[in-house]
């Protein structure tokens, strides 16, 4: 009953702004081709949803009702995403690690980062197509860039601020140097660590559109330009909506996989 | 034979503009078994003198040896008691006190085994997937306790243990420390700057002098135990023992006077 009158609580801005939004529409205030109404909205979001074609022979059903439109470009876009996040987080955390660790490594490397780092990932974008040329690669790379520094620098932050009564108690235990890494220092930084990942996702998630209306012909960010260009700005706004819905699912995955791995943290509850 | 040997010990902090002198020419025999108090005023050295003995932080000058072999290094053969408890507040209560079991590469069962048995000693059973976020001070006091005594270390150092805790619950684990050492035999060398909590734990009180840090009396406690906090031998020693200490800590208070007056 609480978790209802909570859902409504919070569902109540976001359906009255729908209701003058739809009342706006319909008083012919706002023109039909600049702003549609939001039922015009979710019509062509749900024929986007459903599959172009007819089932073909042999094929799936789980396949032929994922096929359309719309799921296709969600998969595309999530898949950059997701690559990308990886390789730019998977090379962001060792080398955090040494850094933060290594006062000399970190003197080393400060400066270069400290350079490159104010340089968003968009201005990479010529590179990127001279590096890379069309289609996924430079997408990766771009997307691997926005989510590097994020995940880098709070990984260097979360090993630098560990307690030193942590490395005291550890080497009365008699941890070796290994140990010490991955059983104290990489645990006492993942709180950090995690928030840098929260951080390179949600910049991960910019980069994708941006790098979609470049180089490929697929995903969320190419179809509502494609959509500009037909003056589709239903399809716009429904491909919007898509790209809302997807950032705040993978932001709760996050959230979620957060409090799994620090339910041992103070004032996290759960 | 002793089993610790404090030899010419001393101890400089370098700071810029001084010197300070932690430790001065101290020298201790401990012996096997022996349950020492460290105590005095802030800034004694104490903690010092039990952080070189640990191998945290070695002595400018001296050795300190034991079983004859002198110390180098941190090492479970010593195992630490900090006052901030120090567990590691990712594991769990069970997953503290194997840690450092599994550092020495033990066999799973037998770690399994050891960790049951100390989570019996120490009242921990029912907390042993807990946090340590989830317990009291007195509580997570136990879980260092049984983490070091994890290790089966011959001596255990102790830093102010139980400082932090309230009056109730330090009487309490004072009596669960008296019984573990007694049942166990460890060496205890137990710093703290509780007059009556030494005289109620220890054999041998070591009063330490304010900078620098020297042995100001060496006195053993020969009641028998349980000791009554309200006897008259227990107030006699605890008087004669405040006097030592409140000497130390008037020059304490007066240094930081007189370092404030510069300020």
């Amino acid at each position: 009953m609480q978790k209802l009158k909570d859902f409504a609580h919070g569902a109540l801005v976001p359906v009255l702004l729908l209701l003058l939004w739809e009342a706006g529409s319909r008083l012919g205030l706002f023109s039909e081709v600049l702003l549609p109404s939001p039922t015009a909205v979710a019509i062509k979001w749900w024929a986007y949803l459903l599959p172009g074609q007819p089932q073909e022979a042999g094929q799936s059903y789980l396949a032929w009702l994922f096929s359309g439109e719309l799921p296709h470009d969600a998969y595309s876009s999530l898949f950059r995403v997701i690559t990308g996040f990886l390789i730019g987080a998977g090379l962001a955390l060792p080398f955090g690690l040494l850094m933060g660790a290594s006062p000399r490594i970190y003197d080393l490397f400060n400066p270069l980062m400290q350079i490159l780092r104010p340089i968003p990932p968009i201005a990479y974008i010529p590179l990127a197509i001279l590096w890379f040329g069309l289609g996924n690669p430079p997408s990766f790379f771009l997307i691997a860039i926005g989510a590097f520094f994020p995940v880098l620098m709070n990984t260097i932050a979360g090993v630098r601020q560990v307690d030193g009564i942590f490395l005291r108690a550890a080497r009365n235990l008699g941890a070796s140097q290994w140990t010490m890494f991955t059983r104290v220092i990489l645990p006492a930084a993942t709180p950090y660590i995690l928030a840098g990942v929260r951080i390179g996702i949600g910049t991960a998630f910019i980069v994708v559109i941006v790098s979609e209306m470049i180089a490929v012909n697929d995903g969320l960010g190419f179809r509502i330009l494609e959509a500009r260009e037909f003056m589709w700005s239903d399809k716009i706004i429904a491909g919007m909506i898509t790209i809302g819905l997807l950032g705040l699912a993978i932001d709760t995955g996050v959230s979620r996989l957060n409090n799994h791995l620090l339910r041992w943290h103070r004032g996290l509850e759960h | 034979m002793a089993q610790i040997l404090i030899n010419n010990v001393h101890k400089v902090f370098k700071t810029p503009g001084k010197d300070v002198v932690a430790l001065q020419d101290i020298n201790l025999e401990i012996k096997a078994g022996q349950f020492v108090c460290l105590l005095g005023p802030s800034g004694c050295g104490k903690s010092t003198l039990l952080n070189a003995v640990a191998g945290f932080a070695l002595p400018s000058s001296g050795v300190i040896t034991v079983d004859g072999k002198p110390i180098t290094a941190p090492g479970p053969e010593r195992g630490m008691v900090f006052q901030e408890y120090a567990l590691f507040p990712w594991m769990t209560v069970a997953q503290n006190i194997a840690f450092g079991l599994e550092i020495q590469k033990k066999d799973p069962a037998e770690i399994d085994l050891t960790v049951n048995q100390l989570l019996e000693l120490l009242h921990l059973t029912d907390f042993r997937d807990r946090f340590p976020k989830d317990l009291s001070g007195g509580m997570r006091q136990r879980v260092a306790i049984a983490r070091v005594l994890a290790l089966d270390s011959p001596i255990m150092l102790m830093d102010e243990p139980f400082g932090a805790l309230d009056a109730l619950t330090r009487r309490n684990l004072q009596d669960e420390l008296l019984r573990i050492w007694n049942k166990l035999g460890k060496t205890i060398i137990f710093v703290t700057h509780s007059i009556e909590e030494s005289i109620y734990l220890a054999d041998r009180i070591v009063v330490m002098t304010y900078r620098p840090g020297t042995v100001k009396r060496d006195q053993p406690v020969t009641m028998p135990r349980p000791r009554d906090p309200s006897s008259a031998e227990f107030n006699e020693l605890k008087r004669e023992l405040g006097r030592l200490v409140m000497e130390e800590q008037q020059r304490h208070a007066n240094d930081e006077m007189k370092l404030a007056a510069v300020d």
